[in-house]
C-alpha cells in the first residue's frame, strides 16, 4: 500500500499495536496523521 | 539478603447479575433504550451457573489454570454442579449477601434494603464466617414503600434482586456530581468487595492473625471516592480497613489504573524491607463500570452475559523472619518499570517489565517458571474482538526472547505453553492484572512445583487524557 500523501486516523490498542507505533509507521511512508488514538480492551 | 514474603491471599467474587444494568456500557445504552433491561435478562446467570464456570473455580483455587487448557471450550457451556462457592484461597457470594454487605459498609445511611433481603444476607455471610450476627442486628430494614419512594423520586437507585426491586441506593448530595447515587454505587461495590476479601484473607488464617495484627493497609481498586472539591480523594484503604476491624492501623490508596495493585504488593515489600512495618495487607475491591462491559458482544452470540461478578482480593505481606516458610519472597531488588521517557510501544514495555527484572536477577527468560501478565479471560474477550489477552502477550515475551536469543525462533509456542498461563480473570482490571495469580503461586510454591514466577501489571495511563503514556509494573517473586 502507497501511503505517500494519504490522511492517516491512527487507532491503535494497549496489548497490541497502540496509536504511536501506528503513527510513527505510517509517517515514514509518507502518510499525513491527523488523529492519533490508543484504546485499552480490558 | 531476604525480602518480605506474601503469606496469604484471598481472591473473592460476588455474582451481580442485578447491578450488571449499572455498568459503564450497560448504564449509557440502557439510559438510550430502557427496553434493553428484556434483552439483556435471559443472558444473565444464575449463581450456580457462575459458580460451577471453570475460570471462577480456578479464581478461587479450587483448580489450577492448567486445568483450562484441556477443558472443552466454551466453558461456560459445561458448568460443574458439584462445584463449591468456597475455594482454597477464595470464595463466591450470591447477590443478595453483596447487597448485605453493601448496607453493612454504608456509614452514611444511603442504603436501603428490605427485610428479607437483609435476613437472606445475614444468613448466608455468617454461615460463611464472614459476618456476624451482631452486625446485622445493628442494620435496620426498610419497609418496601420507603424503598419505592426513594426510587421514585428520581434520587435513588433501585437494588434489584430476582427481578424485583429489594432495596435503594441515595444520593449524597443535592447537586455533588461526586455524591449520585451511580458514583456512591461505584464506590460502596468497591468498599464492600474490598472488605469481603480482607475478611475472608483472616478466615484464612485460621487465629494466627487477627484485624488487630495488622500494621497497615494500601488499597489498590479503580474506583475514585472523593467530592465535588476533590474527586478521586480517596483513602478507601481505611474505610475498608474499620470495616475489618483493623483497630491499630490505618492506610492509603495507590491509583495507577489497572496496574494499581501490583504497585500495591511492592510497596507493601517496600514499606517492610525498611523497618518501616511488619506487616502490610494490600487490597482490592471490584469494579461495578466493568460489569457488563462487552455484554454487546456475549447477547450478539447467544452466549451468558459473563462479566456478572465483581472481584476482590487481598495480599498479606509480612516480614521474612515472620518465618520464611511460611510463603515465597518479593525480590525488591528486581522491580520493573516503564519509565517516564521510555517509548509506549509494546517492545518497549515488555522490554522494561520483562527483561528488566530478568537482567537485575541475572536470569534468562527460561530461568523463570511463569509470568503473571494480563490474565483476562479470553472467553469474555474474543466475541468483542479483543482477543485472547494473555496469550498475546505471551507471544510479545517470547518474540523478545527470540530476538534476544533467550529461545530458539521456533520454540515461541512451546515457551507460551511452558512459561504462559490461561486467562482465567473476570476483566476486573487491576486484578485480572497479574496478581489474580498471586494466590495460585504461593500454592504452588508451598508444594515445591513452582520457584520463580514473574508478575508483571501493565496500566493505560493514556485513558485519562493527561498523557499518552502506558504503564507498569514487575517484579520476581521466588521461593
Amino acid at each position: 500500500m502507497n501511503l505517500k500523501g494519504k490522511r492517516v486516523l491512527a487507532l491503535g490498542e494497549r496489548d497490541g499495536v497502540n496509536g504511536a507505533a501506528i503513527e510513527a509507521c505510517v509517517r515514514s511512508a509518507g502518510a499525513d496523521v491527523l488523529y492519533v488514538e490508543t484504546q485499552c480492551f480490558v | 539478603m531476604s525480602y518480605p514474603i506474601v503469606t496469604a491471599v484471598a481472591n473473592v467474587l460476588a455474582h451481580s447479575p442485578g447491578l450488571v444494568r449499572y455498568g459503564s456500557r450497560t448504564s449509557r445504552d440502557l439510559a438510550r433504550d430502557p427496553a434493553l433491561v428484556a434483552t439483556i435478562a435471559p443472558h444473565l446467570r444464575t449463581y450456580p451457573e457462575a459458580v460451577g464456570y471453570g475460570p471462577t473455580q480456578v479464581y478461587i483455587g479450587n483448580a489450577d489454570p492448567e486445568a483450562l487448557r484441556t477443558a472443552s471450550r466454551p466453558w461456560f457451556a459445561t458448568p460443574d454442579p458439584t462445584a463449591r462457592s468456597d475455594g482454597a484461597f477464595g470464595e463466591v457470594i450470591g447477590e443478595a449477601e453483596l447487597l448485605g454487605l453493601l448496607k453493612l459498609c454504608d456509614r452514611a445511611r444511603l442504603v436501603q434494603l428490605d427485610e428479607a433481603t437483609l435476613a437472606r444476607a445475614r444468613d448466608g455471610l455468617v454461615a460463611r464466617a464472614l459476618a456476624s450476627t451482631e452486625e446485622f442486628h445493628a442494620l435496620a430494614p426498610s419497609p418496601e414503600a420507603g424503598i419505592a419512594r426513594a426510587v421514585g423520586s428520581g434520587e435513588a437507585l433501585p437494588l434489584v434482586l430476582d427481578d424485583k426491586v429489594v432495596g435503594a441506593v441515595a444520593r449524597g448530595h443535592e447537586e455533588d456530581e461526586a455524591l449520585t447515587a451511580g458514583v456512591l454505587l461505584e464506590n460502596l461495590v468497591a468498599k464492600a468487595t474490598g472488605v469481603l476479601a480482607l475478611r475472608r484473607l483472616f478466615a484464612q488464617l485460621e487465629g494466627r492473625l487477627a484485624p488487630g495484627d495488622l500494621d497497615f493497609v494500601l488499597a489498590g481498586s479503580e474506583e475514585a471516592v472523593g467530592d465535588r472539591y476533590q474527586r478521586g480523594g480517596g483513602n478507601l484503604a481505611k474505610a475498608i480497613a474499620e470495616q475489618v476491624g483493623v483497630k491499630r492501623a490505618s492506610g492509603f490508596d495507590i491509583k495507577a489504573f489497572c496496574a494499581s495493585t501490583l504497585y500495591g504488593v511492592f510497596n507493601a515489600a517496600a514499606l517492610i524491607q525498611a523497618g518501616v512495618f511488619s506487616r502490610v495487607a494490600v487490597v482490592a475491591g471490584g469494579s461495578l463500570a466493568k460489569l457488563g462491559m462487552k455484554y454487546r458482544a456475549h447477547v450478539a452470540r447467544g452466549m451468558p452475559i459473563l462479566e456478572d461478578v465483581v472481584a476482590g482480593i487481598a495480599i498479606l505481606v509480612e516480614d521474612a523472619r515472620s518465618g520464611k516458610d511460611r510463603g515465597p519472597a518479593i525480590r525488591l531488588d528486581t522491580v520493573g518499570f516503564h519509565g517516564a521517557g521510555a517509548e509506549s510501544s509494546q517492545q518497549a514495555v515488555i522490554e522494561a517489565l520483562v527483561l528488566g527484572p530478568l537482567a537485575k536477577a541475572g536470569y534468562r527468560l527460561t530461568d523463570v517458571d511463569r509470568y503473571a501478565t494480563e490474565m483476562h479471560n479470553p472467553e469474555i474477550t474474543e466475541p468483542a474482538g479483543s482477543g485472547d489477552v494473555p496469550l498475546g502477550n505471551y507471544r510479545l515475551i517470547a518474540a523478545l526472547g527470540a530476538m534476544r536469543g533467550h529461545i530458539p525462533r521456533d520454540g515461541i509456542q512451546d515457551f507460551i505453553v511452558r512459561y504462559g498461563l490461561p486467562g482465567y480473570a473476570p476483566t476486573q482490571g487491576h486484578i485480572a492484572s497479574a496478581v489474580c495469580y498471586l494466590g495460585h503461586a504461593v500454592q504452588s510454591m508451598r508444594a515445591g512445583n513452582v520457584g520463580r514466577v514473574l508478575f508483571m501489571a501493565k496500566g493505560s495511563l493514556f485513558l485519562g487524557r493527561m498523557t499518552q503514556l502506558s504503564d507498569g509494573v514487575s517484579f520476581l517473586v521466588t521461593t
